[in-house]
């Protein structure tokens, strides 16, 4: 039972995963940029939101809308300038710019907040709170609503995709950037309103994380990104569900791998990576020098 | 009166496209020396000239894709040289690239409706494009991947149409296409035409060049060749300057056109 | 159209082709004095000043092998902190058998080469940008399996055996000459590389590699001899460090897998110059400066150092030495090669090994 007990953690932990995720494979699929710093986004979310508690004593829920429009705007601006610039010069500038500004952000927040981890004190009544199934499984209810708010996430993001008029231009811009240009799409503006969407659902996911365990300065890099990179290494590149199963197996396989032994949780997510990138690198693979 | 070829029509419209001295470097390598043109509203003006001339390099330029080294290019009486493409393309310069460039990943319709995104007011929607080309209705759903040469040309030119231009730029229709296919795709230029919408076109196929154009230049490494109005070239004058080869007919720039004194 | 050259060769005039603009002597025997008047410092500075230049010759290692892989290789690596790591083991293991740690530095050296294998099996594939994250994702794996390993310490870190004998002077006389070995040879061997065949190679690969490919170039080949020869100088640099802390401590906050060694490393490069073997010389001075003025100040060196490399990447592309190199046109470290119109002599600019990424055309596009 406790092995069921573990699935329905990992299935539930890995709808926050694709959460993570998403930001980081759209920021590829359309503008070929991989922020290295976009697991720190999260964590600069989450520490937004300590000190917006902090400082105005505002209901938590209140302030994640608040985080999540701020790192929007962020994001577009950090998009139409330093990445944009980064990107005229090329992929190893990006890099380094993606890579800089991690290291800005962490050691910022070092120096700022102290290694010390911190919670955004929800309240314990929503993250101890749990309901049964049956006499033997025990479901956390704040793990379940933020599987959902990552479900709702991803379906609102296809919605957007597919059927909007931003969601249509951010596609073609993806495909073919001077025909776009050729339709009068400013592939600028385009490229940070998608910019914009990466860290909000970045940061959403953040403050999500933050609720469910504790954040320190370099959360980002230690655990973040390289969970939504590994899911988006297992559920294929460029699609939005395949991070949803990315993140799900990516769960699951840490759950499975805590239940053998508490301390293979990482590890076995990271056999999983390994395995996935040997198997079917699909995505991530191909032509090094990109002009 | 007796002028030079490039000037005002009679009836005092001016030019509606004006490249001046178009000059345009790619890296080190010099794809056009100095090129000029004149389009008149209502005109088909065609480019024509072997590969690697400078057509579709002239055409991107005039688009806003690449920027001139020197010379200047003016629309509607206006400098546009320095005005990135978007802004162009909302001003009404719309360009079918060479090549297609369809939106892989978005349907027929979605393909269209980028197109229509920064339109501006005309007679042109994609109701108009389906009239225009009925097989669309059916398939306006669908992937334009798995469309023929042909079909994606249509869209292609759709997708440029729907954005209501005033002048529209055709690169290489004919590229890659079945002869009969391409005289169907030629044969909608009436219809573009009656709407308003002005064409320069570029065409390595000398021959549809010639049938549909008004007036025409040929470029040849860069520089231009040949201008003049089809019915006032000959085979000859058009061999030559599309194959710079030596001899009387390919001494300088020809513009063939009447003498000089007798009636415009 | 007209290629832009005004050179009309006659016959009976030759271009010339030469592999610098000045004698190359000179450099060489500069570097010999250089590294004489360095390998004296124990008999006339400070030990607290020696220990600051162990720092700075680890890093000056670091970064001649990071500008290897990503300047000139183009693998733009965010996990060298895996092989630093894996050298600082693989000198403590031989080191607990009783083998004298300094004698166990090649064993390091050639574990973390060996290691780079299947490593790169992994991932050679990749493109750029998820190459990157997959080296950061692979050194994080590598130090989580590495710390459950209780025999050499687990996640707290294993004191290094063998070195209690010595008088602290001269030990940190030992680890200064140990380093400043370390890192000549790492130079040394970046430029006798790149000198040769392997130069040529890289270039090839790095102006247009379809083309490199069908001209028989093995590609995969080439990249994987420079990514074992960072992981080998990687690796050395995480024994010296082992020897100048004496011990081993995992983890990701200033231990061995500690991403702030790629950080330093990569930082010290681009400041320097990516792409150059001055480069990292440069850069890491300017680092170490930079770390003794602000080092009350906690994690700020690596803001700043983070916030101007930034800067760098930017707006000085080639970084210091490249501006240097722009007003001077020196180079101390020739791999390129210089064309000689007949009857010319100095003032010529130079072609050959560019900047990592491809160089800047004319504005083509917008």
């Amino acid at each position: 039972m406790a092995w069921v007990n573990a699935i329905i953690q990992g299935i539930l932990t890995g709808g926050l995963y694709a959460l993570f995720a998403c930001g980081l494979s759209l920021m590829f699929g359309v503008m070929k940029v991989v922020n290295l710093a976009h697991g720190d986004l999260a964590t600069v979310a989450g520490y937004i939101g300590i000190g917006i508690i902090a400082a105005t004593h505002m209901p938590f829920l209140w302030s994640v809308p608040i985080v999540v429009l701020a790192m929007a705007v962020v994001g577009y601006v950090l998009q139409r300038t330093l990445i944009q610039a980064a990107l005229r010069r090329g992929e190893l500038t990006t890099l380094i710019v993606t890579f800089g500004l991690s290291m800005v952000i962490e050691n910022g927040l070092l120096q700022f907040f102290s290694a010390n981890n911190r919670g955004l004190g929800v309240g314990d009544n929503i993250v101890t709170a749990s309901f049964s199934i049956g006499s033997q499984i025990q479901v956390a209810w704040l793990d379940v609503i933020i599987f959902v708010l990552a479900i709702v996430v991803l379906l609102g993001l296809q919605y957007y995709m597919s059927s909007t008029k931003y969601g249509r231009l951010i596609r073609a811009v993806a495909d073919d950037r001077e025909a776009a240009q050729l339709c009068g799409a400013d592939y600028r503006h385009v490229f940070g309103v998608a910019a914009a969407i990466a860290f909000g659902t970045v940061a959403l996911a953040g403050m999500a994380y933050g609720m469910t365990t504790v954040i320190s300065p370099t959360t980002g890099t230690d655990t973040i990104l390289l969970f939504a990179f590994a899911a988006v290494v297992i559920g294929g590149l460029g699609s939005l569900w395949g991070t949803l199963i990315g993140g799900i197996i990516l769960g699951v396989a840490q759950q499975i791998g805590a239940q053998l032994n508490i301390s293979y949780e990482l590890l076995a997510g990271y056999i999983v990576f390994l395995a996935v990138l040997v198997i079917r690198p699909q995505g991530l693979t191909t032509r090094r020098s990109q002009s | 009166m007796s002028e030079a070829v490039n000037d005002t029509r009679p009836g005092g419209a001016g030019p509606l496209l004006e490249v001046r001295g178009l000059v345009v470097h790619h890296g080190q390598l010099r794809a056009l020396s100095g090129i000029s043109l004149q389009v008149f509203p209502g005109e088909v003006y065609a480019i024509i000239g072997a590969n690697g001339a400078g057509k579709s390099t002239l055409l991107r330029t005039i688009a806003g894709l690449h920027s001139p080294t020197a010379g200047s290019i003016v629309y509607d009486g206006r400098d546009v040289t320095g005005l990135r493409p978007e802004k162009r393309a909302g001003a009404g310069i719309a360009m079918v690239p060479e090549g297609r460039r369809l939106f892989p990943s978005l349907t027929l319709e979605e393909n269209l409706k980028v197109g229509a995104t920064y339109a501006r007011k005309g007679p042109w929607t994609i109701e108009r494009v389906y009239d225009m080309f009925p097989w669309m209705k059916d398939r306006r759903t669908q992937r334009t991947a798995q469309m023929s040469g042909g079909e994606q040309q249509s869209v292609a030119i759709g997708r440029a149409l729907v954005a209501n231009p005033r002048v529209l730029l055709l690169d290489e229709l004919s590229l890659g296409l079945a002869p009969v296919i391409v005289q169907r795709i030629y044969g909608m230029l009436p219809q573009i035409l009656e709407s308003g919408v002005t064409v320069l076109l570029v065409e390595q196929d000398v021959s549809q060049a010639l049938r549909v154009a008004t007036r025409l230049q040929c470029l040849l490494e860069g520089r231009t060749t040949l201008e003049g109005k089809p019915s006032d070239v000959t085979t000859d004058q058009v061999e030559a300057a599309y194959f710079g080869l030596a001899g009387p007919a390919a001494e300088g720039t020809l513009h063939a056109g009447p003498a000089e004194g007798s009636e415009a | 159209m007209s290629v832009v050259t005004d050179a009309t060769a006659r016959s009976e005039d030759k271009l010339r082709v030469t592999r610098s603009r000045r004698n190359v002597a000179w450099t060489g025997a500069g570097a010999i004095v250089l590294i004489v008047v360095l390998g004296a410092f124990p008999y006339y500075v400070r030990s607290g000043t020696l220990a600051i230049m162990v720092q700075g010759l680890i890093v000056l290692t670091l970064a001649s092998m990071w500008n290897l892989l990503a300047g000139y290789a183009g693998l733009v690596s965010v996990g060298q902190q895996a092989f630093f790591g894996l050298g600082a083991y693989f000198l403590l293991i031989p080191a607990m058998h009783g083998v004298s740690p300094f004698a166990a530095l090649p064993i390091a050296a050639v574990g973390a080469g060996v290691a780079a294998l299947p490593l790169w099996w992994l991932l050679s594939r990749l493109r750029t940008g998820y190459f990157a994250i997959a080296t950061w994702v692979l050194a994080s794996a590598i130090m989580l399996f590495i710390e459950r390993f209780q025999s050499i310490g687990g996640g707290t870190g294993m004191p290094l055996p063998g070195l209690t004998g010595y008088d602290p002077a001269v030990l940190t006389a030992y680890t200064y000459w140990a380093a400043l070995a370390v890192a000549v040879l790492a130079i040394a061997a970046v430029y006798f590389l790149l000198r040769g065949r392997l130069g040529l190679v890289l270039t090839a690969i790095r102006d247009d590699e379809q083309a490199a490919r069908s001209s028989g170039v093995k590609v995969g080949l080439a990249r994987l001899l420079v990514f074992v020869v960072a992981a080998v100088g990687c690796g050395a640099a995480g024994g010296i460090l082992a020897i100048d802390q004496l011990q081993v401590v995992p983890g990701t906050s200033g231990g061995v897998f500690s991403v702030l060694w790629t950080a330093e490393m990569a930082f010290a490069v681009i400041i320097g110059g990516i792409g150059t073997i001055e480069g990292p010389i440069v850069g890491t001075i300017v680092y170490m400066v930079l770390q003794q003025t602000l080092q009350s100040y906690n994690a700020w060196y690596l803001i700043i150092l983070g916030l101007v490399a930034i800067a760098v990447t930017l707006f000085a592309r080639r970084g210091l030495w490249g501006l240097l190199d722009e007003r001077f046109s020196i180079r101390l470290f020739p791999v390129g090669y210089y064309l000689w119109a007949p009857g010319e002599t100095r003032r010529r600019r130079r072609s050959g090994t560019g900047s990592a990424d491809t160089p800047a055309k004319a504005d083509v596009s917008r």
